[in-house]
């Protein structure tokens, strides 16, 4: 496991900050099936200039892979950039260096949801929802989600959306019941295995 | 018939209703024959990877597994869903170029007596299909209706052209098919900027002001360029600006009242089939105005009418306020007339 170093002096203003973790790059790297390209950016910053979130990142992603590199664990992992992240591809597409940039993004999401350093964010918890609807029938389970989600997050927003719920309800495009596969404990079989794997090296 | 295997993903069933009547409608005519695969389950969206990867890929895998036990006419894997498209064709690719992951997969999905045997499956969006196997020809010949006096933008979304991991297109950000097709039916496609644009995704789960911001920019530019119909080929898309626009016009104080409507929805009207057939009239936001200037009624939405499917659209709104300047869009070289 990577060590904290700190500079000789002990200043942060001067010299690397306190949370460097060497090697943190390489465990990012390996969060991503493949080659993600990482090490490869040269920092030109198409990534940021063509992201349709930005506007709302703490920093932008070639900011973000800067700190990647210089080993900023700490911060890097408390970023809400990655839970931003739309995963449009435009920077895919457009990176000079053909970093698989949103691959990196969800790499960094899966090692912040692992120890737990999420962001203040609606964000892992849609996705805590959404995976344990999956987990339990197969299928997505939008009334679930939805209904679960906004009594936790967005409660002002549900009047708003009530007279909408009950049209998609009576035009038939929402059931109020799951779908459910039928070899729904051989999924589970699965991604309990695929649980385990994680985890290990 | 050309056959295919089939994945239709959990909106199909649900919010992307119309997209599967419609779908339904129209395979025959197309000669597209599609073969559901037995007992799918959840691509895992854009929220499995965010927390646990390898089950994220497991998850899709046992997809492309059970896809691979159901091969027989074909081994091309149909998903009409913009989002179970990428993760199928992702995990797809990754599992044949990364021999690790295809080890721990395969372990992983020998919990339930599957495996996947890498790069025996194709995976291709439904949009692709129609475009390069029926083709735009093919569609054109078919047009009993055409829909001549609409003006439709022809809204791809981000993740068809990209990142498209088995190079099936040349342009990633301003294709054109999308318009020939639609020019096929005989509409009048707008020069749409913002065609491979995002819709914001979940961000109308997780952050609204940006979900809400990104869909008001697509409504903004259609309705500039005097779009009767925004066309779409991806469930989550049209859930997004469906569903949200009376959101977007709460919140940036507009009158966006532009419907969203799924090509294969446009094919079957150009094909002369009855509005009901094709899902139409489940929309949030009507599609009765649009449709009705090319002289085609949409039926009332069972029972719900006025309650919910009209409501949020025909509800008196504060006059619009003077909006910002537009975004600068890029000009690519060779397309002509991009921009607004």
């Amino acid at each position: 496991m990577a060590e904290s170093v700190r500079v000789a002096d002990g200043s942060p203003s001067r010299g690397l900050p306190p949370d460097v973790v060497h090697g943190f790059i390489d465990e990012v790297r390996g969060a991503v099936p493949g080659d993600s390209r990482l090490q490869m950016c040269i920092q030109c910053g198409t990534c940021g200039g063509s992201c349709p979130s930005a506007a709302d990142m703490d920093h932008t992603p070639r900011h973000l892979f800067a700190m990647v590199r210089a080993g900023s664990r700490d911060r890097v992992l408390a970023s809400n950039t990655p839970w931003m992240c739309v995963s449009c591809h435009y920077c895919t597409v457009r990176c000079p260096q053909e970093v698989r940039i949103p691959d990196v993004m969800y790499g960094l999401k899966s090692i912040a949801a692992r120890e737990g350093r999420s962001p203040s964010s609606a964000a892992p918890d849609f996705s805590r929802t959404f995976m344990s609807n999956v987990h339990r029938f197969g299928r997505s389970y939008e009334m679930g989600l939805v209904a679960r989600h906004y009594l936790r997050h967005f409660p002002l927003r549900i009047p708003g959306m009530a007279s909408t719920g009950m049209g998609m309800l009576a035009s038939g495009r929402m059931d109020i019941r799951p779908h459910r596969i039928r070899d729904v404990k051989g999924l589970q079989a699965i991604l309990a295995k695929a649980k385990e794997l994680e985890t290990l090296p | 018939m050309k056959e295919f295997l089939y994945y239709p993903g959990c909106s199909m069933s649900g919010t992307a209703k119309g997209y599967a009547d419609s779908l339904e409608a129209i395979a025959e005519p197309l000669g597209i024959d599609l073969r559901e695969v037995d007992d799918w389950s959840c691509c895992g969206a854009s929220e499995y990877f965010s927390i646990g990867p390898l089950r994220g890929y497991a998850l899709v895998a046992r997809n492309l597994a059970l896809a691979q036990r159901d091969a027989n006419g074909s081994r091309i894997l149909v998903a009409p869903c913009s989002q179970c498209y990428v993760n199928l064709a992702k995990t797809n690719k990754y599992i044949r170029t990364d021999t690790m992951l295809a080890g721990k997969v395969n372990e992983a999905l020998s919990a339930a007596g599957l495996a996947y045997t890498p790069g025996s499956i194709e995976v291709r969006h439904l949009f692709e299909i129609v475009i390069h196997d029926v083709g735009v020809d093919a569609v054109r010949e078919k047009v009993v209706r055409p829909l001549s006096g609409l003006k439709i933008a022809p809204y791809l979304g981000c993740l068809v052209t990209r990142p498209d991991p088995e190079k099936r297109w040349k342009a990633k950000e301003h294709p054109r098919e999308f318009d020939r097709l639609l020019e096929a039916l005989g509409a009048e496609v707008v020069d749409y900027p913002l065609r491979t644009d995002c819709c914001g995704g979940h961000l109308s789960q997780i952050s609204p002001s940006m979900g809400l911001e990104m869909m008001r920019r697509l409504l903004d530019s259609a309705e500039r360029l005097g779009a009767d119909v925004l066309a779409t080929i991806c469930p989550m898309c049209q859930m997004n600006i469906d569903l949200y626009q009376a959101d977007v016009n709460r919140r940036f104080k507009t009158d966006f009242k532009i419907p969203i409507l799924f090509f294969t929805q446009l094919v079957g009207l150009a094909f002369g089939m009855d509005a009901k057939v094709l899902g139409i009239g489940s929309e949030v936001v009507s599609s009765k105005r649009a449709l009705k200037k090319i002289g085609i009624e949409v039926p009332e939405p069972d029972q719900v009418e006025p309650v919910a499917a009209g409501a949020a659209a025909d509800r008196p709104r504060p006059p619009r306020a003077r909006k910002g300047p537009e975004l600068p869009m890029p000009k690519m070289p060779g397309d002509k007339g991009v921009g607004l």
